[in-house]
């Protein structure tokens, strides 16, 4: 069996922060990272193939030249190949046209019987591009796994829902997008970072996947970005001062004087 | 819209260099290039001091987009049970059609589901448009893509509105594939363009910490998913009426590749944050997961609901379910107690429209001081008890 | 981290190591380490799945194929986080992995480096006697031949790991005349009758990692477990100490971040006289020399390693390095803590451990004298 896994390398928007006076975005010093729950949906893949070691587990990402650091990082995981969709021509796309630049990618690599994803990447928190592949390559789509269970051409899959969760089977092949109570990402390991340096990475332009230019990046994307803005920072309140029963005293009487209790 | 540099007047200063969020900015013989990974954000427009950034648009021969009209919001239901975001959405799609000056209509699949018809007229719909079969009893990402792409390609919608909820935002990008248009997703506000008439669509990118604004300028129906806990809800109008449409609904074999075996509610305690008036949530300055059982406490004290920041979530401290925040659920309590939680952008995204927000942190320069109507540095073990004794020592009222 | 003595691989090995370190070794987990003295298995047994024990063994012998540099980074980012944490990385890699490495043959390196690489036996390297410290020559454990076998007598003390090992190399005299040139290095199996640990040292840091005396009463080795020739002994034992200067270096510039970071994160927070205390010019110039020295020994640290890996003498960049980096630890470490205040002083803090862990990085494995010694007579010496 052979499971690919759609991939990110996303700025870790965690650690970002606004600078409180000029309001802007503090980008300096924020590391590039595998995607959280593409990390999941790779575990996923590597548990099956720990399970079956006939299993081939390959990721895929679309993204700028330096996404090579993060397929490493994959491969070192435990992903056997990995392939990266990389052009000018790819810039400015919007999860639409994302989706059918990774769909025509999908397609090149032989043999594939299941596409893992994560939910959403951090960057965008879109969670569009993962069923929207699917919808492209005309695949079912499960979101919001948190279990799975392969089976003979089928997946039983348990889809998180907000209170709970459904128990669904799903034909194969098919695209499950993956939350992070999934499981636990393994750790690399020092030797197999030292192998991931001696493997080739595939690389592919528009025209390796098939597609026009027309078709792909900014051209493609329905929607645009008509302005960003950093949001409006709510101002600083009172700082209570004092001991601690005479600040919870202050407390409840500003509660108090505000008819909230 | 595509963003270029205007050569000649670029001096390489590489301000826009650091501006850029996606790191799409490179220097190339001195001048800045604009890389693949732009998401033509337009941050590096405003930080240019020479004016040598630019978004143009690519002209594009508008197609024709005037067939489409009215604003759709589909209607999730669970169990026959109509979902409170669909009551704001029909709330928030009132205003957008009035601005438009079109038609509300809301979009209704299940099976059995009659009484839902008249409560959405009576929340504002103009319109239903009611799928009725026995495959929509239960949602399946198939069959309600199937039954409301169709319904999209009969009656052309400009806009539609989904519920950012674990339904909406697997049914949203479906339909927008489908519909060959564009789809933005977990929206935070909603705006008419006068002039144009197109809609809006602001939302929280990058972590919450920009916020930004999109538009689908040539293609229809212009989609969003709109964040549960947002928006206003529409005013039930007893008895008013509306006009319903039957959606035809034909399922193939095949048609449906997923079957839900089986529907589980977890025994977790029902979390209504969205709801609730008084929120008391802790971070990971509580050291501990057993620091929710102090603030429970409170919260029960108060007739208020626990909740937690994504960090304790993440250390296994509390269920995900309590979580507020961007990838959480955005509350607007009267009352936020914030107990050590620093006050990561991400989380200040989801409950900063609280009516006041205290803070207890013993850093006292914690970001969440930053929007905290409160402050009290100290140690939460310390102080929430002392509030306790406080709140016990006043008459009910 | 664009350094010139590194790859993309050295960084993605880094980036490993820390984000391993920062979620595993939790404030909880250690301060139980602290009070219990022991060290989870179940951590080490992970520390083994990746690979932070043969970090440069070949990879036929179990190990990872990776490098020196790769080595200084591993150990550099778990002693940022946890000082014991890196001595259990140090002692497969250098200490006990380095004398089988260097001079054991191949049944040997299978029987005994593959399952310590792996983490699934673990080594102790005994050299240090009552009398023979810095001093090797004064060594008076014997072994003496007896048809295909040795009879071991003698004391080992200060010995890291040894009551949990479950073996270890003893270096022991073959030739009581020879002086250094009579020592011969035996792998001991710890389990073997005659052999036994002495009462575990109640240590200033590094707690979490037993030390004890190794004693042998007439301990039956085998001819086929002595390492290399009767006579090498010293040989072996002072090329593993080679190696072995690089790992403490690389502890020592770990622990020094760590306590930088410390330093910083409470000059930012904490507030006096209205300001933050990082503010008053005293502190803030502590930092600014606390940051300058870490980087030089950074860079030295670096270099020794990359001499290594492109097969270059690095027998006095590996010297310097160990005696400036540890010294400079101990430095920071102290400045550390004075910028804490009181805080500094008590067992809450973390500063309070690094401050104590990094204590020993000037004595154990060749004293900041011994290095010294090294630095001079090898420039003198031309």
């Amino acid at each position: 069996m052979k499971i690919l896994v759609c991939v990110k390398q996303v700025p870790d928007t965690n650690e970002v922060k606004i600078d409180p006076v000029k309001g802007t975005l503090i980008r300096e010093g924020v590391p590039s990272i595998l995607n959280p729950d593409d990390a999941n949906a790779l575990e996923a893949a590597l548990r099956i193939k720990d399970q079956d070691p006939s299993t081939q587990v390959v990721a895929l990402t679309m993204g700028p030249p330096q996404a090579t650091y993060m397929l490493r990082e994959c491969l070192a995981m435990g992903a056997d190949d990995a392939y990266l969709l990389s052009d000018r021509a790819f810039g400015g796309a919007d999860t639409c046209a994302t989706s059918t630049t990774i769909a025509a990618g999908i397609k090149k690599v032989p043999d594939v019987d299941v596409i893992f994803a994560g939910r959403q990447a951090i960057d965008g928190d879109t969670a569009q591009v993962g069923p929207q592949v699917a919808q492209r390559l005309g695949l079912p789509v499960v979101t919001y796994v948190q279990d799975i269970q392969m089976g003979d051409g089928k997946v039983t899959v348990q889809r998180q829902m907000e209170d709970g969760y459904e128990r669904l089977e799903v034909q194969t092949p098919c695209l499950l997008t993956c939350v992070k109570e999934l499981n636990e990402p393994r750790y690399m390991s020092v030797g197999a970072i030292v192998d991931a340096y001696k493997k080739e990475i595939t690389v592919w332009d528009h025209a390796a996947v098939d597609l026009d230019p027309k078709d792909c990046g900014l051209n493609a994307s329905p929607t645009q970005v008509f302005r960003s803005f950093t949001p409006p920072q709510k101002g600083k309140g009172e700082m209570l001062t004092g001991s601690v029963s005479e600040m919870s005293k202050s407390l409840v009487d500003t509660l108090d004087a505000k008819h909230l209790i | 819209m595509a963003v270029v540099v205007l050569k000649d007047k670029c001096k390489g200063c590489t301000k826009c260099v650091k501006s850029c969020p996606f790191e799409a900015i490179t220097m190339e013989n001195k001048v800045a290039s604009i890389g693949p990974n732009c998401t033509g954000c337009g941050q590096c427009v405003e930080v240019c001091p020479f004016h040598a950034i630019e978004k143009k648009d690519e002209g594009k021969a508008n197609v024709d987009l005037s067939a489409y009209h009215n604003v759709w919001v589909f209607a999730e239901q669970r169990e026959g049970k109509l979902m409170q975001v669909a009551v704001e959405l029909l709330g928030e799609g009132k205003k957008l059609a009035d601005a438009v000056g079109c038609k509300l209509c809301a979009v209704l699949c299940g099976s059995g589901v009659d009484p839902l018809v008249n409560e959405l007229f009576e929340y504002g719909a103009d319109m239903v448009y009611y799928a009725d079969a026995p495959e929509l009893k239960q949602y399946t990402t198939d069959a309600y893509t199937k039954v409301i792409r169709d319904a999209i390609a009969k009656y052309k919608p400009e806009i539609v509105l989904l519920g950012a909820t674990h339904i909406g935002r697997d049914l949203g990008p479906c339909l927008a594939v489908r519909c060959q248009t564009g789809l933005t997703a977990d929206c935070t506000k909603l705006e008419i363009n006068p002039d144009t008439k197109k809609i809006m669509q602001t939302r929280p990118a990058f972590g919450g910490n920009l916020m930004a604004t999109i538009i689908c300028p040539n293609h229809m129906p212009q989609m969003s998913t709109v964040r549960p806990g947002v928006m206003e809800k529409a005013a039930r109008v007893a008895g008013r009426k509306g006009e319903m449409i039957k959606l035809d609904v034909h399922f193939a074999d095949g048609d449906i590749r997923t079957k839900v075996l089986e529907v589980v509610k977890t025994a977790k305690e029902v979390v209504s944050l969205t709801d609730a008036d008084i929120i008391v949530a802790g971070g990971m300055g509580l050291g501990k997961a057993e620091g929710f059982d102090l603030l429970k406490k409170l919260a029960d004290q108060m007739g208020g609901t626990l909740a937690s920041s994504r960090a304790a979530v993440d250390a296994g401290w509390i269920d995900h379910a309590y979580q507020v925040g961007q990838t959480g659920t955005t509350v607007k309590p009267k009352i936020y107690f914030a107990c050590g939680i620093s006050g990561a952008i991400q989380h200040v995204a989801g409950m900063q429209k609280s009516g006041l927000i205290v803070a207890i942190n013993t850093n006292e320069n914690a970001p969440i001081f930053d929007i905290a109507d409160v402050g009290i540095v100290g140690d939460v073990y310390k102080v929430i008890p002392a509030i306790m004794e406080e709140l016990a020592k006043r008459p009910a009222k | 981290m664009a350094d010139a003595y590194f790859t993309e691989q050295h960084e993605l090995i880094r980036k490993l190591a820390r984000e391993f370190a920062e979620k595993e070794f939790t404030k909880e987990i250690l301060d139980k380490v602290e009070e219990t003295g022991t060290f989870p298995e179940e951590l080490l047994d992970k520390m083994a799945a990746a690979g932070f024990f043969g970090i440069k063994i070949p990879k036929e012998l179990g190990g990872q194929g990776a490098d020196a540099r790769a080595y200084v980074l591993v150990m550099e980012e778990m002693a940022r986080v946890s000082g014991v944490a890196s001595i259990y990385v140090s002692t497969p890699n250098s200490l006990s992995g380095g004398p089988l490495l260097l001079a054991g043959n191949d049944e040997q390196k299978a029987k005994y480096l593959t399952p310590v690489v792996t983490g699934k036996k673990k080594l102790a390297f005994a050299l240090t006697e009552p009398g023979a410290g810095s001093d090797a020559s004064g060594m008076v454990t014997c072994a003496v031949k007896e048809g295909d076998h040795y009879v071991l007598n003698g004391r080992k003390c200060f010995i890291t790991m040894a009551p949990l090992a479950d073996y270890a190399v003893i270096f022991a005299k073959t030739d009581m005349k020879k002086g250094n040139k009579g020592i011969s290095a035996f792998v001991v199996d710890m389990k073997a009758p005659g052999v036994s640990c002495g009462k575990p040292e109640d240590k200033m840091g590094v707690i979490g990692c037993a030390t004890s005396d190794i004693i042998l009463e007439n301990v039956i080795v085998p001819e086929s477990d002595r390492l290399g020739e009767e006579g090498e002994g010293f040989k072996i034992a002072m090329k593993t100490l080679n190696t072995g200067r690089l790992g403490v270096a690389a502890q020592s510039i770990g622990v020094a971040q760590g306590c930088l970071d410390e330093a910083v994160s409470y000059a930012r927070e904490r507030k006096q006289f209205g300001k933050r205390i990082g503010d008053f010019q005293s502190i803030g110039f502590m930092i600014a020399e606390m940051a300058t020295k870490l980087e030089a020994a950074k860079q030295l640290t670096y270099k020794a390693a990359y001499l290594m890996d492109t097969r270059q003498d690095a027998t006095l960049n590996a010297s310097m390095a160990k005696y400036y980096s540890s010294e400079v630890c101990n430095e920071i470490a102290a400045k550390a803590v004075q910028i804490h205040g009181g805080y500094g002083f008590i067992k809450d803090y973390k500063i309070e451990r690094m401050f104590r862990d990094c204590r020993v990085f000037t004595i154990y494995e060749g004293s900041s004298q011994v290095q010294e010694i090294v630095i001079s007579r090898k420039l003198l010496k031309k």
